[in-house]
């Protein structure tokens, strides 16, 4: 039977006018994506700033006193704490009250006039690993910085190998650089299935269903018309979260727009299709509502690469993630925010959100088909 | 006269419990043609196989000429249903409503502007167009529900127990409607529990446990019922009816509005009989008089003579 551009049309109107009066999922629709973007971009920092730091200086020299005061002057660090027995460490870092503490040994300032090797030990709290790396590092830094500027003193020359590093696209390695973009994948895979995992249980729910599948209307007519005041809703969550990412966060947003809207398009059919699925599958409200958070949340948290390095994880989960949409749409968000890439990279990426929007469309359609037979 | 629908040994079993068991009958154009039988009878399963809601386990059937086993789209283009419980949008306002289903339906421009005025007119919702629907009494759904499900003027309407908790008030009204569709041709194909509305209908299918069990007009129906029936009149009549419970020559007495009656074998014995019976048990007699069957007692009398027992 031949599709109907007006029955379509009805169904969509329908689902705008519903959605409208609806203030849940209305605040869902808007409220949420905003504030989760706003939320998550300012939880999730890899960032580590003013860590708080105890000095213990046994030396009690200018020397001395000068690498405490390149640690204070990095920004990295803020001094806490000054101590003046060993033994004082162990308790400041079980309360947690500082993350490093700093040992300057006696003869610190001799050993650098003899042209000794001068030792100092940085004792560092391992419960966040993460954290503790990225303190160690820069104390690391700090230190080797301080040493070459002794060297220099004592021979002034060049240095013998200077590694000149330039980070390309995020160039201050700013975290929220590469967590935002990625956010704006998550948040949108979430709340489109979120959102349309309501729209049919909603209507076996109230009975209307019945009535829907005694009318001549088609199973592709539906979820078309369903998505597509969803898909709007979608689009204009997109713009936000990428006006937050740019003027909040201060991330750069260097590619085209079209082509975000092309591949968001995409994309979110591919969700909210999903949505739908899980909506017709399951015919409860609530409860399709907790299985498409399982379904997006985690897989898209977890898996997608916007926090934790695919690459190295074990193969079984590098081979599932390939399954996450989100993945593919991070890669192109980052691209089209930091390195302002066109199609020509992007793709691949392409390729997986036609396939994406395919199954999820498709899968709803069959889902629905089932249940008016 | 060419069939609106036909069906010939119709079953559909849902795991082992047969819901509808080999029910053969046809329906004539422009017909009344009411389905009657307590709850559970197989009246819905029937009528959704009949819109293409639901595929039959075996038999075959055709609805306006399309058969229901393969031709269930067509079949949707050309009926109207209503379902047994209000199933419109309650969050869409009246307007809105007919707007929806007219898409649905296809019908568009001028023709949507005249269809939307009759409903409106016809459901008397025209003041209230812009309400949403979920606030109006039940009686005005059900009959804006009516309105909606014949947009598209099909040749044939069907209701699934259209007043089922709706006052009698409305319930006349709502007749009232269908006889204004059934004058302007349309064949109705309607569900009911209610024995006073099987009254209107011009012909009546009796189901009980999914079978068939009479198909005629009412009076027809009526007439052939086989044991007579007294109406009795007693100060008592709950009391009474339970005397005469096994009462040699008694079939059965139950109350009917403030009487009672009296199923009997022989009708002249038993007018003879009853008063020293009841009198004996203290009860006294003020009038007994032959009655009309109504169509609950004909329904009685032929699951009793099948056997069975009326599931309600």
């Amino acid at each position: 039977m031949a599709l109907s551009a007006q029955r379509l049309w009805a169904i969509a109107r329908k689902e705008a006018i519903q959605l409208r009066r609806d203030l849940r999922s209305l605040g869902m629709a808007f409220v949420v994506p905003a504030f989760m973007i706003v939320f998550f971009g300012y939880v999730i920092s890899f960032d580590v700033k003013d860590i708080r730091i105890a000095v213990f200086d046994q030396d009690r020299t200018q020397r001395s006193r000068e690498l405490v005061q390149a640690f204070s002057a990095s920004g990295r660090f803020q001094v806490a704490e000054r101590l003046e027995r060993y033994g004082d460490i162990e308790p400041m870092l079980d309360a947690g009250a500082v993350r490093l503490a700093l040992v300057i040994p006696p003869g610190f300032q001799r050993d650098l006039g003899t042209g000794r090797t001068a030792t100092v030990q940085a004792a560092v709290d391992g419960a966040d690993a993460n954290t503790a790396s990225i303190a160690l590092n820069y104390a690391q830094a700090i230190v080797s910085a301080y040493s070459a500027g002794v060297l220099l003193r004592a021979t002034p020359r060049a240095s013998p190998v200077v590694a000149q590093a330039r980070v390309w696209y995020n160039e201050t390695l700013s975290s929220s650089n590469m967590i935002v973009p990625g956010l704006v994948a998550m948040i949108m895979m979430i709340i489109s299935a979120m959102l349309t995992a309501l729209t049919v249980a909603r209507e076996w729910e109230r009975g209307t269903m019945e009535q829907l599948a005694a009318t001549p209307v088609h199973p592709t007519e539906v979820i078309i018309g369903k998505l597509l005041p969803y898909l709007a809703i979608g689009l204009i969550d997109v713009s936000v979260a990428v006006f937050i990412g740019m003027f909040v966060f201060g991330v750069p947003f260097r590619g085209n727009p079209l082509l975000l809207v092309g591949m968001a398009t995409l994309f979110l059919f591919g969700t909210l299709g999903l949505g739908v699925f899980i909506s017709a599958t399951i015919k409860s409200q609530l409860l399709a509502t907790q299985i498409a958070m399982m379904a997006t949340y985690l897989p898209s948290l977890l898996l997608s690469g916007l926090m934790f390095d695919v690459a190295s994880m074990p193969w079984v989960l590098r081979i599932i993630s390939n399954a996450v949409p989100a993945k593919y749409f991070i890669v192109v968000l980052r691209g089209l925010f930091l390195k302002g890439v066109g199609f020509s990279v992007l793709w691949v990426q392409g390729v997986a959100m036609v396939i994406f929007a395919f199954v999820g469309v498709s899968l709803a359609i069959r889902a629905f088909r089932k249940e008016i037979a | 006269m060419s069939k609106a629908v036909d069906v010939t040994g119709l079953t559909r079993a849902f795991g082992d419990f047969v819901a509808v068991d080999h029910v053969t009958f046809d329906v004539e154009e422009g017909e009344i043609f009411g389905f009657l039988g307590p709850n559970g009878a197989g009246k819905t399963t029937t009528i959704k196989m009949l819109t293409g809601l639901l595929a039959p386990s075996s038999g075959e059937g055709h609805v306006v000429g399309h058969d229901i086993r393969t031709e269930s789209e067509f079949i949707k283009q050309r009926i109207g249903y209503m379902s047994q419980l209000f199933s419109l949008y309650g969050d869409l306002t009246v307007d809105e409503n007919i707007a929806f289903f007219a898409g649905l339906y296809e019908v568009s421009g001028e023709r949507l502007e005249q269809r939307r005025e009759w409903v409106l007119q016809m459901s008397g919702l025209t003041a209230h167009r812009k309400r949403m629907t979920g606030e109006l009494p039940l009686g005005w759904k059900q009959r804006l529900a009516l309105g909606c499900a014949v947009l598209h003027e099909p040749p044939i309407l069907f209701l699934d127990e259209p007043t089922s908790g709706v006052d009698p008030v409305s319930r006349r009204n709502f007749w009232d409607l269908i006889y204004t569709l059934a004058d302007r041709g349309t064949t109705i194909f309607v569900s009911t529990h209610y024995m006073e509305e099987a009254e209107y209908c011009h012909r009546l299918a009796l189901m009980n446990r999914g079978r068939l069990i009479a198909l005629d007009r009412p009076a027809t129906l009526r007439s052939a019922m086989a044991e007579p029936i007294l109406e009795l009149a007693t100060d008592d009549g709950p009391a009474a009816a339970q005397a005469l419970q096994g009462a040699p020559g008694i079939i059965e007495a139950a109350m009917f509005g403030r009487a009672v009656h009296v199923v009997v074998d022989d009708a002249a014995r038993a007018t003879h009989a009853l008063p020293a019976l009841l009198k004996s048990r203290g009860l006294a007699v003020h009038g007994i008089t032959p009655v009309r069957p109504s169509l609950e007692d004909v329904f009685v009398s032929l699951v009793r003579r099948e056997g069975g027992a009326v599931i309600s």
